[in-house]
């Protein structure tokens, strides 16, 4: 059972509260693009055993999405911040790093 | 003593002062090396012959070697399906150079931890064909590896509980007459003779039919495994547990070799078959699949009598059940929402799983339940597996069987055997290429099979 804190209202409570969205920080290849790249935006999610950024929304709450920088393997969540930026805040970066030293960074 | 007796026990068991015999292991373990050596058959004389001593010449079911420098054919997880494919390899390919690794112990995957429900009532043609070859080949498996997985072809339905499934499930009907699968439409006094315990006025979702496969049913899971190791083992393949690979090599854009925690193995073909943790395999290998890991949920209750003696799938409130030999209801629950890696899942899941299934079977209401568990399955876009060639030359992988693998293992690995000695796949593999997503050929069961499949 995961424990979130929504970033806009507040909220802390159980995955039941919310809906998850998958992979945060899409790249979006549309109409006109390469195929391996339309095939990458469509079908190849990152699937990493341990850090990882996944979108979520307030479904029963504010309604609001945000995001989530969450471990996979331990299921800590390490922040959570609003949706509206295209990659993760130099913050949660820290944050994580300082968690995980070992991770990879983002990319 | 037999005149196996010098080779049976390879592991290190403890002298009588206790102490660990490595150097005898170690010489034994170089012995064992040296090739096949012919196990004991199993059969009712075997087992009238130890009741006289004691049962004192019983033998190991597989051997636990040192790797080797390098094998032909290099396996990376020793699952049902890994084992499956270096089986098939070695029978049907004549190729027994094979190294099976795994990370942790063998079967201690999702084959130990599914329901282990075998059926092959699937929409799609080249689902069905593969399904439906497995659960033929499960059908004499036993025989074949003389290990009993006591299969068990009690009949699987799946209930129809809205007019919408009726349909869907007449037109499966349809299509698995044309694949020459056997399957019937059956009503809803049908699914009450056939198991009693199931209320058929439910208040939500009232049962108004079931497809009805009655040569599906159940199988030992973990029986499975051992009996294709335990096969494996005797054609003189190495079964390498504790052994997790760390890295990929490649020459020419050719695998040349797996980095393991038991040093470098060569290899001149890799089979990736590693179910939740492809992703990871991948990665190492240098490309991406459109898999997406997450944890799958079931649970068993306290063993009662018999009471029900067939498999149940109830896909619109997402519960399937059936009564094990030991008598404990084992139930199927729902997945994850969210990627996750951890081998237990929410507690949500088992809450909306029994609340649904209670609903069909009052009776589960006065049950303890005593175990849940999670297993991590990898799921593609489409809810159909990856057979296939990879971008690196060499490499292989069988993945994506998401939330119903256990029923294809025969299957799978017979077409996973037949594109690693062959190099192509063949036609049970076809379809299920890892390239299908970018060319729109998907093979949709996510909506022909609704949920649990």
């Amino acid at each position: 059972m995961l424990l979130l804190t929504c970033p806009h209202c507040g909220v802390a409570a159980e995955e039941t509260e919310f809906a998850n969205g998958g992979e945060a920080h899409l790249k979006r290849f549309g109409p006109g693009s390469e195929d391996a790249a339309f095939e990458g935006y469509m079908f190849n999610r990152k699937n990493p055993r341990g850090v990882h950024f996944e979108r979520w929304r307030h479904a029963y709450g504010c309604g609001k999405w945000f995001i989530a920088a969450r471990c996979t393997v331990t299921l800590e969540v390490f922040a959570t911040y609003p949706a509206q930026v295209s990659e993760p805040p130099k913050d949660v970066i820290d944050t994580i790093k300082a968690r995980r030293p070992q991770w990879g960074g983002w990319a | 003593m037999s005149v196996f007796a010098g080779t049976c026990r390879l592991q290190a068991w403890p002298d009588r002062a206790g102490t660990p015999i490595e150097p005898q292991r170690a010489v034994r373990r170089a012995a064992a090396t040296e090739g096949a050596r012919r196990m004991k058959r199993y059969s009712v004389f075997a087992i009238a012959r130890e009741a006289l001593r004691q049962h004192k010449g019983w033998e190991r079911a597989w051997a636990s070697p040192l790797p080797r420098k390098s094998y032909d054919v290099v396996i990376v997880g020793a699952g049902g399906h890994g084992l499956a494919t270096a089986y098939y390899l070695g029978k049907v390919f004549g190729i027994t150079n094979v190294a099976v690794l795994e990370k942790g112990w063998l079967g201690g995957g999702n084959t130990g931890r599914n329901t282990t429900i075998i059926r092959s009532n699937y929409l799609q043609d080249p689902s069905a064909a593969i399904y439906e070859k497995a659960r033929g080949l499960y059908e004499t498996l036993s025989q074949e590896l003389n290990y009993n997985i006591m299969f068990s072809p009690r009949g699987v339905m799946m209930l129809a509980q809205t007019e919408h499934e009726v349909r869907g499930y007449l037109r499966t009907e349809r299509a698995n007459a044309l694949q020459g699968v056997e399957t019937r439409f059956i009503g809803p006094a049908e699914v009450k003779k056939l198991v009693p315990i199931i209320r058929l006025d439910g208040p939500r979702y009232p049962v108004l039919g079931a497809l009805w496969q009655e040569r599906a049913g159940t199988a030992r899971h973990d029986a499975v495994a051992w009996g294709y190791a335990r096969a494996c083992s005797d054609m003189g393949m190495h079964i390498i547990q504790n052994c997790a690979v760390t890295g990929v090599e490649a020459v020419d854009g050719k695998v040349s070799a797996v980095q393991t925690t038991q040093g470098d193995i060569g290899c001149k073909k890799l089979g990736i078959v590693v179910a939740g943790h492809s992703g990871a395999l991948a990665d190492m290998a240098g490309f991406r699949l459109p898999v997406e890991s997450v944890a799958l949920q079931a649970l068993v209750s306290e063993p009662i009598k018999p009471c029900m003696d067939v498999v149940v799938m109830a896909n619109t409130v997402h519960g399937y059940m059936s009564q094990s030999d030991k008598g404990e209801m084992v139930i199927g629950g729902g997945a994850d929402h969210y990627n996750n890696y951890t081998q237990r899942g929410s507690w949500m899941h088992v809450e909306e799983t029994v609340r649904a299934l209670i609903e069909t079977f009052p009776m589960l209401s006065r049950l303890k339940m005593l175990r849940q568990w999670g297993g991590i399955v990898d799921m593609t876009g489409d809810r159909s597996p990856i057979i296939s060639k990879t971008p690196l030359g060499n490499c292989f992988i069988n993945c994506g069987w998401g939330t119903g693998g256990f029923k294809a293992i025969p299957g799978s690995g017979w077409a996973m055997a037949e594109l690693i000695a062959k190099g192509e796949p063949g036609p049970l593999s076809e379809a299920f290429s890892l390239y299908r997503f970018r060319e729109g050929r998907f093979i949709d069961e996510s909506v022909a099979a609704g949920v649990a499949h």
